[in-house]
């Protein structure tokens, strides 16, 4: 049990993060007041031979108070969300500089397609590789992905990163790690019988090793 | 098609609901006596030069990439010696009306080291389609016919066996994985018991056959198909061959 | 606005009538009998929807394990005992599906709707009983379907409760064909039910009030129903036509929702959640409801600030046709729409806090007794405030895209509808139980039943908020075959056992119901000193319910009223200070 979310490794985790424990504080000590109010009125005001409660219809002012304080703090929340949204989801909130993938999701595997030599994605010298996305450390990526038959959802924990992929639409998200090492992409979105093995690794190279992998994976097409 | 095959409700509600895609079928030809005793054999020829089989990037499932030892090849076109394996033979024409007798075994289809095995499998209609896994990973089975009812099942865990039928012949129902989208089989459906698979060797046997000529198909599933003519004598034996290209 | 214009004669007259058996308890068109018919068949789905979910739990709880019990399922759902993922698939989505339509929503406006309306408004029956009776028949063939799902090939649906296309469109992608239709089917004809409820709820309401019974001397529990009717009435239709365009999709060859042949999968979505937002509040606002009219009468103090709580009911309704789209966020539709979506789900929070508050309001300086039903109330309170508050963390776009999809949605539905709605059916059927059925339940095993549901359902569902933070998807067969999940297991496992344990204790309250309709203690008139007109006549009401039409002179709410000694002041007592209300003019 623990409301700490796990280690990011994401240009954007932090802002998103912050929202989280923005909203748990704030929904914290909202929860606090009503149940300990619950409990202490549950206390205070059982009932007891001879008493007799107190006849009143309501209190203008105190329902103005309870009506206006949610009503301001949810307004600070969508206002403070929605600039993280505009930068994280937006129409165009890829960095211009992001390296492009392709993304083709299936029951139940991922292929990810890679730029070949040209560096151009969508040319004949790309090249996929099956459940692996490789990607260079503290460079923007930006996935361009379809499916091929259900809607999928691409997902990896420690990028705070989620988007349905729909078919017959290409939906695009970035991210941008900066960590190296092996993250767990997984499909979110339920999509069969063998959805909950849809599982796929995301490695993030330091900027060397990315490119010995590029090259290596390269020779290796070009051989075939 | 397959939409519009896909059932009225009420009949099935009707029809009591069965569960599974089991029994049903072949029942009453499994007492039939055998026809005769004759056999052809024969073989599968491959001439020209054999096309590349493609490697598999098995890396995600290290449990089958250790069944293969070193990088596992998709066994698409299998040739031995200019013999080639995993053709489909048949009978289509010249037999004597049915029933025909049902096969004793119940055929199989094993997963294995993330392949299946064998590629290529016959039944006849009605006859069980016995699916095993011998991976200690999931599976999936997905029927793609187009005169058959489909089917999509899983097998999660080593061990595990499932039995369906097929109502109608058909050649050939593709079998797929979606977990691994690299392992495919095909399963010819044939109304009768005469049919066999080209071994690694690229011989087959057809037998339980009474003396006559018969019409014989080979089906293969990159190479297309090729016919062939046998005629068991009073000896009980004939011979065919077919020969492949690329 | 005119009131009462039934003619009570023949209502009455018919009441003196022998009636057939059949006629009187099958093919009943008293509302109260088919109030009562719809909780016995809603009842039976929460059971069964509590054992899918329990079977949904073993899997999580205990994967690859062999079920106890599980070895008299078929190989296609489990053999061995162990469940298969196709069956996991479809116990997900028939647990979701059966809560929703066949337990909450038939017991929350289809017994609730049915037996209140009329008493508390005065009213010898529904504005047309025998549309009533059809809508309980035409549930019932609906519920047939649905289960029959099971036992057909290929399996139930397994496409999830929304069942999203192309998934479920077509059933290459599932193997599951005819399970599939007849789910479709079966809601299509659920939908029929629900439209006639919701016609003859909402006719009920605006006609067949009793002299003085005006709008805002309603119970809440009346007006939440009928703001649920109308929610009813305007939603269903868009899933049934939603549905029908699925099943066209899956019999004829159409491509509504199938991307390949031109389809588009988000209009599923859109049309699906343009009914199934305001459906969540039709699965929450009778509760809430039901819950003013607890907390009013177990505090003996007037409802707290009863116009807002009118207005609030109104509002929620209202901004439940707006708010969609927060369902989907992470789905591909236009980001921008994302941030205007999101504002306009936030901005529920506003009457939900008013309700809140004002049911704290009630309580304060109140009198609690605390029967059973109060004891629900208060749980529905409380927990309903989790499920709100967390409800915050999915409204910002911005944080949903990490928890979209994952345990955190499920803890927070659970938080809603069965923190929620359920603990205020619960309080509901111990409220009414008396007036149903004549007898009293028997208060130590309700005590003893609420006890270990709030404990077991908090054990059960607060956790899942960790798994959800922890970024744990919801509807995985298998959670160990991710490495990141598997040190989530001993939690899965935990709440896992605190569900066997939730529908255990499920026991009492079945016992307790059935028991009690033979053995219970006859129940009083009027057990509760409430204030409602239900409480005025017999227990059970006779055929007509009302000798006479009861005359209203003040709201349902006016508990520990100076005016009078007692702590309560029933709405049709007339003092000596009261005027006549004005008579409808034709009556």
């Amino acid at each position: 049990m623990s409301w700490i979310l796990p280690p990011s490794a994401s240009s954007f985790a932090e802002r998103i993060d912050f929202i989280y424990y923005l909203i748990l504080v704030i929904t914290g000590i909202a929860f606090v007041v009503v149940e300990a109010g619950l409990i202490w009125f549950m206390i205070k005001y059982r009932a007891r031979p001879g008493r007799k409660a107190q006849y009143t219809h309501g209190n203008a002012k105190a329902e103005v108070i309870w009506t206006a304080v949610p009503a301001v703090t949810v307004v600070v929340i969508g206002v403070l969300s929605g600039a993280v949204w505009k930068d994280v989801k937006g129409r165009n909130s890829v960095p211009p500089n992001a390296i492009t993938y392709g993304v083709t999701a299936q029951q139940f595997e991922w292929h990810f397609a890679y730029a070949g030599p040209d560096a151009q994605l969508g040319t004949a010298d790309d090249f996929s590789v099956r459940n692996q996305l490789h990607v260079p450390v503290n460079r923007p990526v930006e996935l361009r992905m379809s499916s091929e038959d259900v809607i999928h959802s691409f997902f990896v924990n420690a990028f705070r990163v989620k988007q349905d992929i729909v078919p017959g639409m290409e939906t695009v998200v970035w991210f941008e790690a900066t960590e190296t090492g092996d993250f767990q992409i997984a499909c979110a979105e339920l999509c069969g019988l063998g959805h909950y093995r849809m599982g796929a690794t995301v490695t993030v190279h330091s900027q060397e090793d990315y490119g010995r992998w590029l090259d290596e994976q390269m020779t290796t097409t070009a051989l075939r | 098609m397959r939409r519009l095959m896909a059932t009225s409700v009420f009949l099935v509600l009707a029809c009591g609901g069965g569960e599974g895609g089991d029994g049903g079928g072949g029942g009453a030809a499994a007492s039939v006596a055998p026809l005769g005793n004759g056999t052809i054999s024969g073989v599968v020829n491959f001439s020209g030069s054999v096309p590349a089989n493609p490697t598999i990037d098995m890396g995600e499932e290290p449990e089958c990439v250790e069944k293969h030892g070193g990088s596992p090849i998709d066994p698409v076109v299998v040739v031995n010696d200019g013999k080639l394996a995993n053709a489909f033979i048949r009978v289509v024409g010249g037999l004597p009306a049915g029933p025909y007798p049902m096969p004793a075994a119940p055929a199989t289809l094993n997963q294995d080291g993330c392949l299946y095995q064998p590629r290529v499998v016959g039944v006849m209609v009605g006859q069980t389609l016995e699916i095993q896994n011998s991976d200690p990973l999931l599976h999936n089975i997905k029927a793609v016919p187009t005169e058959n009812r489909g089917f999509n099942i899983s097998q999660p865990r080593e061990g595990m066996s499932t039995s369906r039928t097929f109502t109608t012949p058909e050649i050939m129902v593709p079998m797929e994985c979606n977990v691994h989208g690299w392992m495919n089989a095909y399963v010819g459906v044939v109304e009768h018991p005469y049919f066999a698979r080209s071994g690694e060797g690229g011989t087959f046997t057809i037998a339980g056959l009474p003396a006559g000529t018969y019409q014989l198909e080979a089906w293969h599933e990159t190479l297309g198909t090729q016919t062939g003519e046998a005629t068991i004598g009073p000896d009980g034996t004939a011979t065919v061959e077919f020969t492949f290209s690329s | 606005m005119a009131t009462a214009a039934v003619p009570l004669d023949e209502a009455t007259h018919a009441g003196s009538h022998e009636i057939s058996f059949i006629r009187k308890y099958i093919f009943s068109t008293d509302h109260k009998i088919i109030g009562i018919q719809f909780m016995l068949m809603s009842l039976i789905f929460l059971l069964v929807g509590g054992i899918l979910a329990a079977m949904i739990r073993w899997q999580l709880g205990f994967p690859n394990t062999s079920m106890p019990g599980g070895g008299i399922l078929p190989e296609t759902m489990a053999p061995g005992g162990i469940l298969l993922p196709e069956f996991y698939n479809s116990l997900v989505t028939m647990h979701g599906t059966i809560m929703v339509f066949f337990a909450i929503m038939p017991l929350l406006v289809g017994v609730y709707g049915n037996y209140l309306i009329p008493l508390k408004l005065g009213a010898p029956d529904m504005a047309f009983p025998r549309l009533n009776m059809a809508s309980f028949w035409v549930a019932v063939p609906a519920g047939i379907l649905m289960m029959a799902g099971f036992f057909v090939e290929g399996g139930h649906a397994a496409a999830g409760w929304t069942v999203y296309a192309p998934l479920s469109a077509d059933p290459e992608w599932t193997g599951v064909s005819t399970g599939q239709q007849l789910w479709l089917l079966s809601l299509a004809v659920l939908g029929l039910s629900s439209i006639l409820g919701a016609t003859n709820y909402i006719t009920t309401v605006v006609n067949m009030r009793a002299p003085g019974m005006t709008w805002f001397r309603m119970p809440l529990s009346i007006w939440a129903l009928f703001v649920t009717s109308i929610l009813v009435l305007l939603a269903i239709p868009i899933l049934s036509g939603a549905a029908i365009m699925l099943f066209f999709d899956q019999t004829i060859g159409t491509h509504f929702f199938d991307a390949l042949d031109g389809g588009q999968p988000l209009l599923w979505q859109h049309l699906f959640w343009y009914f199934g937002h305001p459906e969540v509040y039709i699965l929450i606002l009778p509760a809430m409801g039901f819950v003013s009219d607890i907390i009013a009468n177990a505090s003996r103090k007037p409802i707290f600030g009863y116009h807002s709580m009118v207005y609030a009911i109104i509002a929620i309704g209202f901004l439940g046709w707006v708010v969609w789209g927060h369902h989907m966020f992470q789905s591909g539709m236009n980001p921008t729409l994302g941030t205007t979506f999101m504002i306009s789900t936030l901005f529920i929070a506003v009457p939900s806090a008013i309700k809140t508050f004002n049911w704290m309001g009630t309580m304060w300086r109140g009198n609690i007794r605390f029967h059973v039903p109060m004891l629900h109330a208060t749980a529905f309170v409380a927990m309903f405030v989790i499920g709100g508050l967390s409800g915050v963390f999915m409204a910002s776009n911005t944080f949903d895209i990490y928890i979209h999809d994952t345990y955190f949605i499920v803890a927070h539905i659970h938080y809603v509808l069965f923190g929620g709605s359920l603990f205020a059916i619960f309080g509901a059927i111990t409220f009414w139980y008396p007036k149903m059925f004549g007898r009293m339940m028997n208060p130590f095993w309700g005590k003893v039943h609420f006890v270990l549901t709030f404990i077991f359902f908090n054990l059960a569902f607060f956790p899942m908020h960790s798994l959800g933070v922890a970024g744990h998807m919801r509807r995985i067969y298998d959670p160990t075959q991710y490495e990141f999940l598997q040190p989530l297991q001993p939690v899965n496992t935990f709440i896992s056992i605190s569900v066997f344990l939730l529908v255990l204790s499920q026991l009492p309250f079945a016992l307790n119901f059935i028991l009690s309709w033979f053995n219970g203690a006859k129940a009083p008139d009027n057990p509760w000193d409430d204030n409602g007109l239900e409480w005025s006549v017999p227990s059970p009401p006779p055929h007509g319910n009302f000798k006479e039409t009861p005359t209203v002179y003040r709201g349902a709410y006016e508990f520990s009223s100076p005016l009078v000694e007692e702590d309560f002041l029933p709405q049709n007592k007339k003092l000596d200070s009261d005027p006549e209300p004005a008579q409808a003019a034709g009556h």
